[in-house]
């Protein structure tokens, strides 16, 4: 954590009583500062007619440069990242982030054109797009590719929306309106299933952390729009019965949804189109190295089988004939945009950057690695932690604190003092599956030395929980804060800055 | 490693994949070193009419501002462009106070209560903020202005297909009468031709039938026009790409979504809420997570998960930068080169400003030849206008005028205008 500040000196000017690590905007306001980058006339105003006019105050803060600097430079040490560390998130896929992938998309041919320019002046552009599409296809083994979502609970909409368009092209629609999703699935499955007005039927896991296939046959009908389905899935298992599970969908008339969130394990190891999916979205933040931004923007391309291609969102981009590149027609069948423009395309640039860089040969090594380096963590860990499901993992893998709970520390008190040895936290309680989950995806790009500091570390935490729980439910004691009070801050709102009274 | 894990190659762990399928040939082209991709890449580059690259008038949603420099230095930092979603809020304070910076910043320029960390873009903040007035009124028709950008409208109508929900668009002038069972009524202000809208009687009559008024808005106009929060907006919405994000071909962008207060527990995304540590220190969470699909699943009022939260993180260094005074800068002087160019346009014989009422920093001109081919003669001349923004009654071309348009910008399009349009009244006059 010794790159992590634990005392930031306020700015003077601080008018809050509640001591600070950086004050707000608000708080080192003075009035009469900033705003010298554009310079415009108040004539314009009488431009606008008086009843239009703003009457409200507008308060914003008037600060210097040198003080936004130095504000928004002290934010980003308070936080953690892959930049300064190892982040092994289950599900989230925190690998290295390549340089080269931000600075082109920063190129001006790309950063700086507008979406409602005419096709001939970005050709570059269109091309990239193009390429992305067959590229992504190829890579899942599908027929087509749609770059419009923008990310990945974006895609299951798109996708579900999808389904709603062929089931009724076949007249089948009004009857189906169930999506069935197993327990390990992620909280957007539902909900996305509950935006396109559809009932979820959840189906539990077997003891090998499979879907249960019994209780997947008996859960399917007539009335079923479709499976949403991971995999490898959140336990880090790749599923077992996986045809079996395709084709009882496919033989009730359903259709198989596959949320892309663990393809980094996938990745010239398998191909989703090949296993008996009907589309898969990817999250091109995850898979294909796009920084996550503190949450986003991420970009959620959804790749299907031909016989879901007409009714993907517009536009799409197509080569003509002579070679250039255009935004194709609008298919009769498709389900419309769902979103303004193309996509994400700034993080799209990313993805194809990174994926032209390693090829073929590079992204098999980049899943190899990442399932190399998964196995070679739980293979140090067994022994301190539970096991959910004990058999080989795939890119991630999923302990239980149940062990030390019953000693007296809980999962997110083991995340909170791996905040203390240094490192980010993995996934906590998550998948529900699993009582006191903690979920770790290492990634290929950690070193094998960083690995073992990572596996020590957990080993040092399990070693506390058993001679020493209360100091880890102290936890954390290095990082810029101590645990934050999250039921106060729900029961008493407190979303905006606001004047002191 | 492979000794550790107790195996001799990682295929010994991947027996659950069928053996037919496993390792295929992908057919991927082979893999470049960083100097190779580069060059491959800056020449795709170039294929791409940079807005830089002559004069430019595109804009509606996406727009052409200019940048202050700290923006993307401090905005694309490691520490917040390799974070994660500040699951562990004790190691993403940065995040948070910067997100919340956010939220704060918006909620003043909009006058709106509450401000979320963001949606995708304009569009599905649109989207969600008929589905949260579906959700709050329990209606299940939404009335949008056919003055409200196309792409918004679109993407709403793809996402009504969902809950099967009924849209019935109108021309502004006839929502006030179409509010009788609506949920809500969505009226763009300036609309997507650049004219002021009197929001107040729509918002009014939104009120008396029971329902919401959804104001869609930019950034910039909030500057210098009333904002949504003071003209009955129940819910304000917008692009939010003008602070300070490029272009990049439309994404990724900054969904902009507020409310007012007694609507948050409907609201859809994430939102970062005050409190304090166990030491008595001020921090910031992510907060009221009922509301949200890794808690509620089917019960969650959006699936949205990853956001646009960088892009929110950019927008405050922006205004942070920009200040009051300076965002009142850039809106004024589109607002003032807009006018100055509508004047000398419509000076050009056939051309006039296809608009009734005052308008602010675009307007439709309504031309002599049709507004696509104007808009592809103009491009011949490296002139860059939008045509009528897929309005199906109104043709034309849409000129959006900011901080980046310079005068000899103006003087190009203005000839580049009479000249084609000159010699198309000569081709008619000569049949």
């Amino acid at each position: 954590m010794t790159a992590i500040r634990t005392q930031v000196v306020p700015d003077s000017g601080v008018k809050t009583a509640a001591p600070a690590l950086e004050p707000l905007l608000n708080e080192i306001h003075e009035a009469g500062r900033a705003g010298r980058h554009v310079r415009g006339s108040e004539d314009a105003d009488a431009l606008i007619p008086n009843e239009f006019r703003r009457r409200a105050s507008l308060d914003l803060p008037e600060i210097t440069e040198p003080q936004v600097v130095r504000h928004f430079t002290h934010l980003a040490q308070l936080n953690y990242a892959v930049d300064t560390g190892m982040y092994p998130l289950g599900s989230c896929t925190m690998k290295y982030n390549p340089k080269v992938n931000d600075r082109i998309a920063a190129l001006a041919g790309f950063a700086e054109i507008h979406p409602r320019q005419d096709d001939d002046t970005i050709q570059g552009a269109l091309r990239l797009m193009f390429e992305l599409q067959e590229l992504l296809a190829k890579l899942t083994g599908m027929d087509a590719a749609t770059l419009q979502p923008a990310a990945g609970a974006h895609a299951e909409f798109t996708a579900l929306l999808v389904f709603k368009a062929y089931h009724s092209k076949r007249g089948d629609a009004a009857r189906r309106r169930r999506v069935i999703v197993p327990d390990t699935a992620h909280g957007t499955n539902p909900a996305s299933a509950a935006m396109c007005g559809y009932t979820v039927t959840t189906v539990k896991s077997d003891s090998r952390g499979n879907i249960d296939l019994a209780s997947l046959k008996a859960a399917l009908g007539d009335d079923v729009v479709g499976l949403m389905l991971t995999n490898p899935n959140t336990l880090g298992l790749f599923e077992e019965r996986l045809r079996e599970v395709c084709d009882a969908v496919h033989n009730a008339g359903g259709l198989v949804y596959g949320d892309g969130a663990n393809m980094n394990a996938l990745l010239g190891v398998a191909r989703p189109g090949d296993l008996g999916f009907d589309c898969i979205h990817i999250n091109v933040h995850k898979t294909f190295s796009t920084p996550h931004g503190a949450g986003g923007p991420g970009a959620g391309p959804l790749c299907v089988k031909a016989k879901l291609e007409p009714f993907l969102p517009h536009p799409r981009t197509t080569r003509d004939t002579d070679g250039s590149y255009r935004r194709g027609p609008t298919p009769p069948d498709s389900i419309g945009r769902v979103r303004s423009f193309f996509g994400n395309f700034g993080v799209l640039v990313r993805a194809y950057t990174y994926i032209r860089t390693l090829g073929e040969e590079g992204l098999a090594e980049a899943s190899n690695d990442a399932i190399l380096a998964a196995n070679y963590l739980l293979a140090q860990l067994r022994d301190s932690y539970d096991v959910a499901f004990d058999r080989p993992c795939m890119h991630e893998f999923v302990l239980s604190a149940s062990r030390q709970r019953k000693q007296g520390a809980s999962a997110l008190d083991v995340a909170k003092a791996l905040i203390d040895e240094g490192f980010h936290p993995p996934t906590v309680y998550f998948p529900l599956v699993v009582p006191e989950a903690l979920m770790i995806e290492p990634t290929e790009t950690e070193p094998r030395e960083t690995l073992d500091a990572f596996a020590a570390a957990m080993v040092r935490v399990a070693e506390r929980a058993k001679t020493d729980p209360a100091s880890v439910k102290a936890a954390p004691l290095h990082a810029p804060l101590a645990r934050l009070d999250e039921v106060s801050a729900a029961r008493y709102p407190r979303l905006r800055w606001q004047r002191p009274t | 490693m492979l000794k550790r894990v107790g195996i001799k190659s990682v295929d010994e762990l991947l027996t659950a994949i069928p053996k037919d399928a496993l390792r295929p040939k992908l057919g991927l082209p082979a893999g470049m070193s960083e100097i190779e991709v580069q060059t491959h890449l800056e020449a795709l580059a170039a294929r791409n009419r940079p807005a830089g690259a002559g004069p430019f008038f595109i804009g509606g949603p996406v727009q052409r501002r200019y940048i202050p420099a700290a923006v993307p230095v401090l905005a694309l930092r490691g520490e917040f462009l390799t974070a994660y979603t500040p699951y562990q809020p004790e190691v993403s304070q940065g995040t948070l106070q910067a997100v919340f910076e956010y939220q704060s910043l918006l909620s003043e320029l909009l006058a709106m209560d509450v401000v979320n960390s963001s949606m995708y873009d304009g569009s599905t903040a649109v989207a969600e903020a008929a589905f949260m007035a579906v959700r709050a009124t329990g209606r299940k028709k939404v009335v949008v202005a056919r003055e409200v950008f196309y792409q918004f409208r679109d993407t709403l109508r793809t996402y009504a297909q969902g809950p099967g929900l009924e849209v019935r668009e109108v021309p502004t002038r006839d929502l006030v009468a179409n509010a009788e069972g609506a949920a809500c009524l969505i009226v763009q202000h300036p609309d997507s031709f650049g004219a002021l809208v009197d929001v107040r009687p729509i918002a009014e009559a939104a009120h008396a039938a029971g329902g919401l008024c959804v104001q869609v808005t930019e950034p910039h106009a909030s500057a210098l026009l009333e904002p949504p929060g003071g003209l009955g907006a129940d819910i304000a919405v917008g692009e939010g790409q003008p602070l300070g994000i490029p272009m990049s071909l439309g994404g990724p962008h900054l969904g902009i979504f507020a409310a007012r207060e007694a609507l948050v527990r409907q609201m859809p995304g994430r939102i970062v809420g005050e409190t304090k540590d166990a030491r008595g220190t001020r921090g910031f969470v992510n907060t009221l997570q009922t509301r949200e699909q890794h808690i509620r699943r089917e019960k969650a009022t959006s699936n949205i998960c990853t956001n646009e939260a960088l892009a929110a993180i950019t927008a405050a260094a922006y205004l942070a930068l920009m200040g009051p005074t300076g965002l009142r800068a850039a809106a004024r002087t589109g607002v003032a080169k807009a006018h100055a160019l509508a004047a000398r346009l419509s000076s050009v014989p056939g051309c006039a400003v296809a608009l009734d009422g005052p308008f602010f920093d675009r307007f439709q001109l309504r031309t002599p030849v049709p507004g696509r081919d104007l808009k592809h003669a103009l491009a011949k001349e490296n002139v860059l206008v939008d045509d009528g923004l897929h309005h199906e009654e109104r043709d034309g071309i849409v000129i959006q005028c900011t901080e980046m348009t310079s005068d000899s910008d103006a003087d190009a399009l203005v000839s580049a205008v009479e000249r084609i349009t000159a010699g198309t009244r000569e081709t008619v006059a000569a049949r």
